[in-house]
């Protein structure tokens, strides 16, 4: 009987081990990337499987998706002064988004997977060779500044 | 049914040939300066972009150098740039030796920071603390530190939301005016007050 029970009670502890890192993790405070500061037509942010109809004032963090519509736009400012423009029916990634404000490292990369984009470089590409990354489906630009457009499956 | 299937596939593959994924280097509008932008193909090929409206298209395994006059810029990215959020701007302080006091004039002057950004939409500032090269590293650290915290304080008196301060300090590290160690430079005992 004893001996039955105690694996069970094992597995018992590690899920209670595993709720409680979830609970933890989800409880450090994620670190803010940018904050929108335009909205134009329809805008959605997708977050851990939640779509939020964007809002200016809105925080940005790494891992959202900013999906425009076909009359969407939206302006987003960063942390680190970079300054992104999207254009309408456009999706981008924030694959990753670190800064810190003592010593200027970090690392910038976003994925254009669709549409039109419009960007200044901040803080991050200026300091740090190859810091800022922008992914498209055909290619990887390496930036080190500063103002540039990029679009991805337009007609030509 | 499979002849359909064959069709849409090719279809498929076909618009997977014809999109082209395109990037423009602008100059910056404010200073004119052109950065760089290695383009790097995911299936070979690369061009590095350095000069004003130069392009590169990437696509069909091959990246391709070009540029694109300002008018076909204007017509297919004239929102998208006229869109941007509009640039930080940054306002400079002064403080009084080996303290976190401004000077009277530049706390004469936050008012009118603070109408500047407030005109802005969901406006964030960044406090920035610097310090001359008098004492160490550690204590210009503090020192710095400790003078964006008191600009902060003096911001969130005359009513800008807490929330939207940030600060940081960082030392000796960027000095305005380049000094010896040591040498006491009252241009680098500044606060700078960045409005996004």
């Amino acid at each position: 009987m004893n001996q039955r029970t105690r694996p069970r009670y094992r597995v018992f502890q590690w899920l209670l081990l595993g709720v409680a890192f979830a609970a933890f993790s989800a409880a450090a405070d994620p670190e803010v990337a940018g904050i929108i500061k335009s909205v134009e037509g329809s805008v959605t942010i997708t977050r851990a499987d939640a779509a939020l109809p964007a809002q200016v004032g809105m925080p940005v963090y790494q891992a959202d998706r900013v999906v425009t519509g076909a009359d969407g736009s939206a302006g987003i400012t960063f942390e680190d002064n970079s300054l992104l423009s999207l254009g309408p029916s456009t999706n981008l990634n924030i694959d990753r988004f670190a800064f810190d404000t003592t010593t200027y490292d970090g690392a910038f990369e976003i994925t254009l997977g669709k549409g039109k984009l419009a960007v200044i470089s901040g803080k991050i590409a200026k300091h740090q060779q190859d810091a800022m990354k922008v992914r498209t489906p055909a290619s990887i630009l390496g930036v080190r500044g500063t103002e540039f457009v990029v679009e991805v499956g337009g007609a030509k | 049914m499979t002849a359909r299937l064959g069709c849409a596939l090719l279809v498929v593959v076909l618009a997977g040939c014809a999109t082209t994924d395109r990037v423009i280097l602008l100059p910056d509008d404010i200073s004119g300066k052109v950065g760089k932008i290695d383009v790097v193909g995911r299936d070979g090929g690369e061009v590095l972009l350095d000069s004003a409206y130069g392009e590169a298209r990437t696509g069909g395994g091959k990246v391709q150098g070009d540029t694109l006059d300002t008018e076909s810029l204007r017509k297919e990215f004239g929102k998208e740039l006229a869109n941007l959020p509009e640039r930080p701007k940054s306002f400079l302080l002064y403080c009084e030796n080996g303290s976190d006091q401004l000077t009277p004039e530049s706390r004469d002057q936050l008012p009118a920071i603070l109408d500047e950004v407030t005109r802005r939409p969901a406006p964030e500032v960044v406090v920035i603390g610097h310090t001359d090269r008098v004492g160490s590293v550690e204590y210009n650290d503090k020192l710095s530190l400790a003078r964006a915290q008191a600009v902060r304080d003096q911001l969130i008196k005359l009513g800008f939301d807490q929330a939207r301060i940030v600060v940081a300090g960082r030392g000796e590290r960027e000095p305005l005016v380049p000094t010896d160690d040591e040498v006491p430079e009252p241009r680098n005992r500044r606060v700078e007050i960045e409005v996004r």
